[in-house]
């Protein structure tokens, strides 16, 4: 699978979001806690731009009268019909078994190690031009088939 | 957050939207009102009936994506309206639906200036820049004479297509207070066209709900008085050209409405004489209704069968609702099963063949 380097990883602080251009597709890379996660920046229901989307956590009930807001920062809600995903795997909250957002697999590495892979990473073209790979910085790499 | 809109793959057909919102943008009346109703807008602001208006759980109602760039309310820039909508989407017309509550001010005469001021800065800011577009009348409904003495101001201005209310109206529309406005419009061939929304009163026929859910989900009752009321108090047999477009309250509560109007009808016809022939003929023949929001059956055959009893495809119209959270996108939002003819009809043929938009 071909590999794209989509921005530095101080790029996107935790709890923030990029979205970038590869391959024609819309993606959204998304840090939780300094962690990664891609998604696609198209919700399945409709096919709003869900990237753009509130991230927030989920409200759940075990029976009238108790609420639990829980996985907060992880969940994101589509800026048209307010439908919810979980970041992490893609799956929707409200239909988890019939619709899923594509998830795609995002990972840190350094300048050095992108520089010596024998696999050439393809550098995304939204981002090539800005941030040209150095030895010194870390990476978010994606990998889209 | 990355406001850009995602290229859509355009509709293999062409697509009317009969239900965009445009907002006034601050000070955006202002060219429109005299300097005496300046001020008292200034002064007094908008005064409805306090307490029928829930909360949209988003601001504005609003698409979290529709906020423009310039800063301006969702609907309040057309340019961001035109690369977020119109070119977007390919939309061949779209039809204005302003929802300022100019019917219903309490200060009845401000709500007749404020109609004006509607109605010019529609079509200097949004029909004459954009040739796509069209304008709704609003009027200030409660008053049938003020509404008619808009509409006879208006009615000659090929931008406008319709008069546009909202659903919640103080007393049911087939009442004689209102009959004056049905006149007027029928002398123009405009058509009634009725929005969701509306807070004059308990916004259930059982008072005051708690949520907004129920406030969204409850709003078809509104659509259902209306449509008993016109049948009832013989406004089509009055204003026989009279045409009716119900917009934003779904469709699929019809057919049971239909079947019960009929039969209730035969049982009593001498309460009503005035009636000459069954509910279900005049609804078929004098309504028009909007697909979004559409409702969604659980299996195919249901939405085939809610169609079949309707017996009304050349009357469905799409529509986008836009900008708002609810909004229906044209190449994703009607079943896949529909058959092209069909999908053809709603997207755009039953519009086009309603609204007068070749004349301006």
């Amino acid at each position: 699978m071909p590999k794209y380097v989509v921005a530095t990883a101080d790029e996107i602080p935790v709890g923030e979001r990029k979205v970038v251009e590869i391959g024609g597709r819309s993606i959204g890379i998304f840090n939780i806690d300094g962690e990664y996660f891609a998604i696609r920046n198209s919700c399945p229901h409709q096919g709003g731009p869900l990237c753009s989307g509130l991230v927030t956590g989920f409200l759940e009930s075990s029976g009238p009268g108790n609420y639990n807001y829980t996985r907060k920062g992880e969940i994101l809600r589509c800026p048209w019909h307010s439908w919810e995903f979980d970041i992490k795997t893609g799956q929707s909250w409200w239909s988890p078994a019939q619709r899923r957002v594509r998830k795609y697999e995002v990972h840190v590495e350094s300048g050095e190690d992108i520089e010596a892979s024998s696999a050439e990473p393809q550098k995304g073209p939204y981002v090539a031009d800005t941030f040209p790979v150095t030895v010194e910085q870390k990476y978010v790499v994606i990998e889209i088939d | 957050m990355e406001n850009k809109t995602t290229k859509r793959s355009k509709s293999k057909f062409p697509v009317i939207d009969c239900d965009i919102h445009n907002s006034v943008p601050p000070g955006g009346l202002s060219p429109y009102l005299s300097e005496r109703w300046q001020a008292y807008y200034k002064t007094f602001g908008l005064r409805g009936r306090i307490g029928g208006y829930y909360p949209r759980a988003l601001l504005n109602a609003a698409r979290r994506d529709a906020w423009p760039p310039s800063g301006l309310s969702p609907g309040a820039d057309l340019a961001f309206m035109q690369e977020q909508l119109l070119d977007a989407f390919d939309i061949e017309y779209g039809v204005l639906n302003p929802l300022m509550p100019v019917g219903e001010q309490l200060n009845i005469e401000f709500g007749a200036a404020l109609a004006r001021a509607v109605n010019d800065w529609q079509v200097a800011d949004w029909v004459e820049p954009d040739p796509r577009l069209r304008a709704s009348i609003v009027v200030p409904y409660e008053d049938g004479d003020l509404a008619a003495e808009e509409i006879h101001r208006c009615g000659p201005n090929p931008a406008f297509v319709h008069v546009l209310l909202l659903a919640r109206t103080r007393d049911p529309l087939g009442n004689r207070k209102y009959w004056k406005m049905y006149e007027a419009a029928c002398e123009y061939d405009l058509p009634i066209g009725i929005h969701f929304g509306g807070n004059q009163g308990p916004i259930t026929g059982a008072g005051w709900p708690s949520y907004y859910i129920e406030d969204h989900g409850g709003m078809p009752q509104a659509f259902h008085t209306q449509v008993i009321s016109y049948v009832c108090e013989g406004v089509f047999e009055r204003f026989p050209n009279l045409k009716i477009v119900l917009i934003e309250g779904g469709f699929a509560w019809l057919p049971p409405l239909i079947w019960r109007l009929d039969a209730t009808w035969e049982k009593l016809r001498l309460e009503v004489p005035d009636l000459k022939r069954k509910p279900s003929e005049y609804i078929r023949d004098h309504f028009w209704l909007s697909t979004q929001p559409m409702e969604e059956p659980p299996k195919r055959e249901y939405f085939e069968q809610m169609l079949e009893q309707m017996d009304m495809n050349d009357k469905l119209m799409f529509a986008t609702d836009y900008p708002h959270w609810d909004f229906d996108a044209p190449d994703r939002a009607l079943p896949s099963f529909l058959k092209p003819e069909l999908r053809r009809k709603i997207l755009a043929d039953n519009a086009r063949d309603l609204y007068a938009f070749d004349k301006l």
